[in-house]
């Protein structure tokens, strides 16, 4: 392991210079690109094989399978449990005589800033883009039964966590994949536990590090004109190198606070932009629901729709990744059904909420063109999408809808995307590093040497154009769900019996809120 | 006759200080009185932290805790027993005005002393000092040592 470790420092620092001097050699990135396509490339198309016979790739029906299972098994607990999570979140139920740890909206807020991002805006822009406002119906629809699966993740990540003997708390699949399995007697545990992890660091490292480098300095050069992604990846790498090696609480602190601030902001602009457009929110949810089953001669038509909704669902709330076990493992509750409870409202402010607002405005700013003579949407040239006024897509799409209620706008959204990619970054060095002790040991040494490795690849996230790692990493994210859903199907009787529990002594009464 | 209990804030300054003396002075005229020795750190359930923060939070809670035991209420406890006061010491996290007033409930106290704490910026013209909050919030008579 150590000899491993060693030659990890030395490829990074050999590899430095060679990425300054590539800034002029172009044929860098081209390398990179072949190198990982080349080697990568099964992967990535197994993970996106699509069902014999379909344009359906399986993953998708992979994560929303296991959603609906998880919805009936716990009979409809995103529902049933929905008032709970909010009087839990208030701190209702929490013991006075607890004031000081980690609080219920705290463990949310945490997760939810590794999730609110990206996804949201550029995400939800490509979902529509593509697939037409129909994808929306979809994504709502993915986001209400991935509630069940956060719920199941996050009860178990809680259970099964680590209490250490310096005070600290932490845990995640790996431990309930291990502890969970012993406990019922079942083999695997353990294997399932080392591919998840490596999944995990591969996931960190792709679309928790270097997608989110890349969309930002996307979004930035679309403001500033273009410049070299050595110079936005740089500044990045050295504020996430001050944080989480220099220990700067202070910038995370910031971020932590502006990021929800921001998030407010950008429901708060679209709902105006849509109080202001009232009188056509009618006909944009028409659009949504009759797109949602007919298509309205979108790509793809009905399945396009439907492929869209659902994998842009599961790529902002990552419910079923596991990720979000690691976030709400810190919190010290007595009771793992409650923490499972609360994370289920992640999905819905995520997706239901924040992701519908974005698909609103995009529908009813009209940047997406609509054929004068069918009444239909107009596709591009290629074929491969819905023609937009300005031929934008992603981010840019989001942005100029947005323009259309407010020209300074995209102003805000550049910051925004800055800071959502930023906090995404710092979350899922968390998740990253908590698979790295995982698989090679807890301690200072080892801890850095993934730091670090972390903080370059931000640099070569933001610099180049590495089309072959984006798809690797968003492989590697929904490679984290294969593993994950499988052991949460061999554990989930222990949710339900946890959740019986729970839910019994609050009936009885046994349970109660506390006098604040 | 009962006991009478007086809660007192103490934030380990010279206000703080001058609050306790003033206490124990008004302890021993009324006779039987207990005093009650308060320290609050500052702390809000609804404050944004990162997934390490939350991590090493109970850790750093059981710090605190011990330090404010350690450098400010036992000490004070220990001078209020010796000057022939009965008294007891709390450390919570929260807000200062929010536990001084559920402490009063609680001990069904006769009055709160608290030091005048003599921060003046922005936020606090805007939302008022601490002792203005707990003056307009508590249920119980207040007495503020300059």
């Amino acid at each position: 392991m150590k000899r491993f470790i060693t030659s990890g420092i030395a490829a990074t620092a050999l590899s430095l210079p060679t990425l300054a001097a590539a800034q002029e050699a172009v044929s860098f990135d081209q390398k990179v690109n072949d190198i990982f396509a080349g080697s990568t490339g099964w992967f990535v198309n197994l993970i996106f094989m699509n069902l014999p016979g379909t344009n359906f790739p399986w993953i998708v029906l992979w994560l929303v399978v296991a959603a609906s299972i998880f919805t009936v098994y716990f009979g409809f607990i995103q529902i049933k449990a929905f008032g709970h999570a909010i009087s839990l979140v208030k701190g209702d139920y929490s013991d006075p005589n607890d004031a000081g740890e980690v609080s219920h909206f705290q463990a949310l807020t945490t997760a939810l800033s590794g999730t609110v991002g990206l996804g949201n805006i550029a995400g939800v822009a490509v979902a529509v883009g593509i697939g037409g406002p129909g994808a929306t119906f979809w994504m709502v629809v993915a986001g209400l039964l991935g509630m069940a699966s956060k719920f199941t993740e996050c009860t178990l990540g809680v259970k099964y966590r680590n209490e250490y003997a310096d005070g600290s708390v932490s845990g995640g699949p790996m431990y309930y994949m291990t502890k969970g399995f012993k406990e019922r007697g079942l083999p695997g545990g353990k294997v399932l536990a080392v591919v998840f992890a490596i999944f995990t660091i591969g996931g960190a490292l792709g679309g928790g590090n270097m997608f989110q480098a890349n969309q930002a300095h996307a979004q930035i050069t679309q403001i500033t004109g273009d410049f070299s992604g050595l110079i936005t990846g740089g500044i990045f790498a050295v504020v996430v190198f001050a944080v989480i090696v220099g220990g700067i609480k202070s910038i995370a602190s910031v971020t932590e606070k502006v990021v929800p601030f921001m998030g407010v902001m950008y429901v708060i602009a679209a709902l105006i932009i849509l109080i202001v457009n009232a009188d056509q929110i009618g006909w944009a949810f028409g659009q949504i629901f009759a797109g949602a089953f007919t298509g309205l001669g979108v790509a793809g038509g009905f399945v396009g729709a439907l492929i869209q909704g659902f994998k842009r669902a599961a790529f902002s709330n990552e419910a079923g990744v596991g990720s979000a076990a690691i976030a709400h493992s810190a919190v010290r509750t007595k009771e793992p059904v409650t923490e499972g409870v609360v994370s289920l409202l992640e999905p819905f402010i995520d997706t239901v909420v924040i992701c519908t607002m974005t698909a609103l405005v995009i529908t009813i700013s009209g940047v997406l063109v609509v054929d004068p003579s069918t009444g239909v949407y107009a596709l591009n040239e290629a074929g491969t999408a819905i023609k937009t006024v300005d031929g934008s897509g992603g981010v840019a799409l989001t942005s100029a809808a947005f323009a259309t209620g407010f020209s300074w706008f995209p102003y805000v959204l550049a910051i925004a995307v800055i800071l959502f990619a930023f906090s995404t970054m710092i979350s899922w060095s968390y998740y990253g590093l908590k698979a790295w002790t995982y698989l090679f040991g807890e301690g200072k040494t080892t801890e850095l040497v993934f730091k670090l490795i972390f903080c370059f690849f931000i640099i070569v996230g933001a610099a180049a154009q590495l089309g072959a790692v984006i798809d690797f990493s968003d492989a590697m994210i929904f490679a984290m769900a294969v593993v994950n859903i499988t052991a949460l199907y061999f554990l989930m009787p222990i949710v339900k019996r946890e959740m019986n529990s729970y839910f019994d002594r609050l009936k009885s009464g046994e349970i109660v809120k506390h006098k604040h | 006759m009962s006991q009478t209990t007086l809660i007192v804030g103490l934030d380990g300054s010279d206000a703080g200080a001058r609050a306790l003396d003033f206490a124990m002075t008004r302890a021993k005229l009324i006779g039987n009185c207990r005093v009650v020795l308060v320290y609050v750190i500052e702390w809000s359930p609804y404050s944004f932290q990162t997934a390490e923060e939350n991590e090493v939070r109970h850790a750093r809670r059981e710090e605190e805790l011990k330090l404010a035991h350690e450098r400010v209420v036992d000490p004070a406890v220990q001078s209020t027993q010796a000057a022939g006061c009965e008294a007891e010491g709390v450390v919570k996290h929260g807000d200062v005005a929010d536990i001084l007033e559920g402490l009063a409930k609680k001990h069904e106290a006769a009055q709160i002393v608290v030091g005048r704490v003599g921060e003046r910026g922005i936020k606090e013209r805007l939302f008022g000092g601490v002792t203005g909050r707990l003056v307009a919030a508590s249920s119980v008579p207040i007495t503020i040592i300059p």
